[in-house]
């Protein structure tokens, strides 16, 4: 297990020197979905509160960024922490609201949604930042602005999120508030009765998971360059996010990881494939399909399982 | 000579739209006690855990314990008070391993994971539960369950410790060990009060005994005492079974 990973380790950073320009893109999107995975996986896995709704976290980050760097000419290298402040700003009062006034599972989901569908409404409607036409950034390559005429740069960037937030991750599991989240996911009332304040430690979650997806919204605008509300805000944008940890495991540090090698390269297929045939988005009855098999036949997820028989 | 007072409630009244399930119960405790909740069905035992620990608010009364009022406080703030509770019904954190269900309450008192770690296999040591430890909590039977229960609630270093039914389930056998553990628990300096059916383990471990019916203290005494007060079997057998028994 511990020599794979490493080995996996070690082969990343080569990758880009050996393979074609299709695979870089394909590992870079992999990459970051599971960072973003990995990002909701702390308040979705570990705490088990259902957030449906992370692409207002991605959306809000990514048009901040955006925004900041063309209007006032913000380093997005700065604007990106920027984005990610404003994003755990609504991801605190979406926690507030939920955690504060008792909503739980199929409510809170409801809840996170609303609010993702009003910032995608807003977003289309305030024609400042383009309206329903979209923000888009002309390209100058200039690293200073987060733009690099070398693909291999955003790979590499998309990496370190990756790796970073697993890191952060694992570390945490480790410590009082990962025992505690996983407690919370468990049984929030036996948590209380041994002491735990459940309340602030769902909104630690929260705040942490919609900052860490409000930076993933950074990488995003300067990686595409173009914002549109649907797809930044948008509800299949949030499901890309959760699908990756449920299918890799939900509250497990590889989890996100393993789902986005799963499901990213073959989104990217079905997408190309089923685009070409003139089905748009059809891929995502492919994902509908996925993850009631995982539901019904692997419900830890793909990595639990993948654990134990590399263990054998 | 009295020993200061460690809980005390005064007219502590709860009820659910019509129902009254706590009546204005006065209750004290004294430090070091073991005392006895015993009643019927519905007699409103597992209420009164509630409005102690704090998962449910009382319409009025109030709620002393270390000589601080604990009522509007919630359960995780009372439970660092030093109030400790298990549940009637098992909440054990199923996909969790035993180790780690202890953990979440010896990290009450030790923040940092190691030590709270270290504290929470001694704990899982002396209440037999050692070999379980790396297992999740969702694969132990019934008594183990109950265990671990109790464990996770001593983790958390409790100078009163609220058992709900604990003993509910067991055999004999399972009973007597449990007993044993709960004098132990006692010895080792943990005050408890206990909700109990089962008789015999309630009058093996309890100094003093109240007898709850409709929210009310029906009577209060040692348990030799209680146990032969005609007002405790009209309270369980209905008062056409106390009249009909037998003069002593």
């Amino acid at each position: 297990m511990a020599v794979a990973a490493l080995l996996v380790l070690v082969a990343l950073p080569l990758a880009p020197t050996l393979v074609g320009s299709y695979v870089v893109t394909l590992l870079t999107l992999i990459f970051f979905y599971g960072y973003l995975g990995q990002a909701w996986n702390i308040v979705g896995g570990y705490a088990g509160q259902l957030s449906a709704g992370h692409a207002a976290f991605l959306g809000i980050g990514a048009y901040a960024c955006a925004v900041l760097a063309v209007e006032k000419g913000l380093t997005p290298w700065i604007g990106m922490f920027v984005g990610g402040a404003l994003a755990a700003v609504l991801g605190t009062l979406i926690g507030f609201l939920g955690f504060r006034f008792g909503l739980r599972g199929f409510y809170f989901v409801l809840l996170t949604v609303a609010f993702a569908e009003i910032c995608r409404i807003v977003a289309s409607n305030v024609d400042a930042i383009g309206g329903a036409v979209g923000y888009y950034i002309t390209f100058t390559g200039d690293p200073r602005q987060f733009q690099f005429q070398d693909a291999r740069a955003y790979y590499y960037i998309a990496l370190v999120l990756m790796l970073g937030a697993t890191g952060l991750v694992a570390w945490l599991e480790r410590r009082r508030f990962g025992v505690y989240l996983s407690a919370i996911r468990e049984d929030e009332g036996a948590c209380e009765a041994l002491g735990v304040d459940t309340f602030r430690y769902k909104m630690l979650a929260m705040m942490l998971s919609s900052f860490l997806t409000g930076i993933g919204g950074a990488f995003y605008a300067f990686y595409v360059f173009s914002l549109q509300p649907a797809s930044v805000f948008g509800i299949p944008l949030s499901v890309e996010i959760i699908i990756r940890a449920v299918v890799g495991g939900a509250g497990t540090v590889a989890g996100p990881i393993v789902g986005s090698f799963i499901l990213s390269p073959l989104a990217e297929l079905a997408r190309h494939y089923f685009a070409q045939s003139g089905w748009h988005g059809a891929h995502l009855i492919v994902y509908g399909a996925l993850l009631i098999a995982v539901v019904l036949f692997l419900p830890e997820g793909a990595y639990p399982r993948l654990a134990r028989l590399l263990r054998r | 000579m009295t020993a200061p007072t460690l809980l005390e409630t005064r007219g502590l009244v709860k009820h659910f739209g019509g129902v009254q399930a706590v009546a204005g119960l006065d209750l004290t405790m004294a430090e070091g006690e073991v005392l006895g909740l015993i009643g019927p069905n519905g007699a409103g035992k597992t209420t009164v855990f509630n409005l102690l620990s704090g998962f449910l608010s009382p319409n009025s009364g109030s709620i002393h314990f270390r000589g601080r009022s604990v009522r509007g406080l919630k359960p995780h703030a009372i439970c660092r008070l030093g109030l400790a509770r298990t549940f009637q019904i098992v909440r054990p954190f199923a996909r969790l391993s035993v180790l780690d269900n202890v953990m979440v309450g010896a990290l009450a008192r030790h923040p940092e994971a190691p030590r709270a770690r270290e504290r929470a296999r001694a704990v899982i040591e002396g209440l037999g539960l050692g070999p379980k430890a790396s297992q999740p909590a969702g694969g132990l039977t019934l008594p183990e369950r109950k265990r671990l229960e109790l464990a996770r609630a001593l983790a958390t270093e409790p100078t009163l410790l609220l058992l709900d039914e604990v003993m509910a389930g067991l055999n004999a056998t399972e009973i007597a060990t449990l007993v044993a553990l709960i004098g132990e628990i006692h010895r080792g300096g943990v005050s408890i009060l206990l909700i109990e059916h089962n008789m015999r383990a309630v009058m093996a471990l309890s100094h003093r005994i109240v007898v709850l019916n409709f929210g009310e203290t029906v009577t209060e005494g040692p348990p030799a005492v209680v146990a032969n007060d005609p007002r405790v079997v009209e309270a369980y057998l209905g008062e056409d079974y106390a009249a009909a028994s037998p003069p002593r």
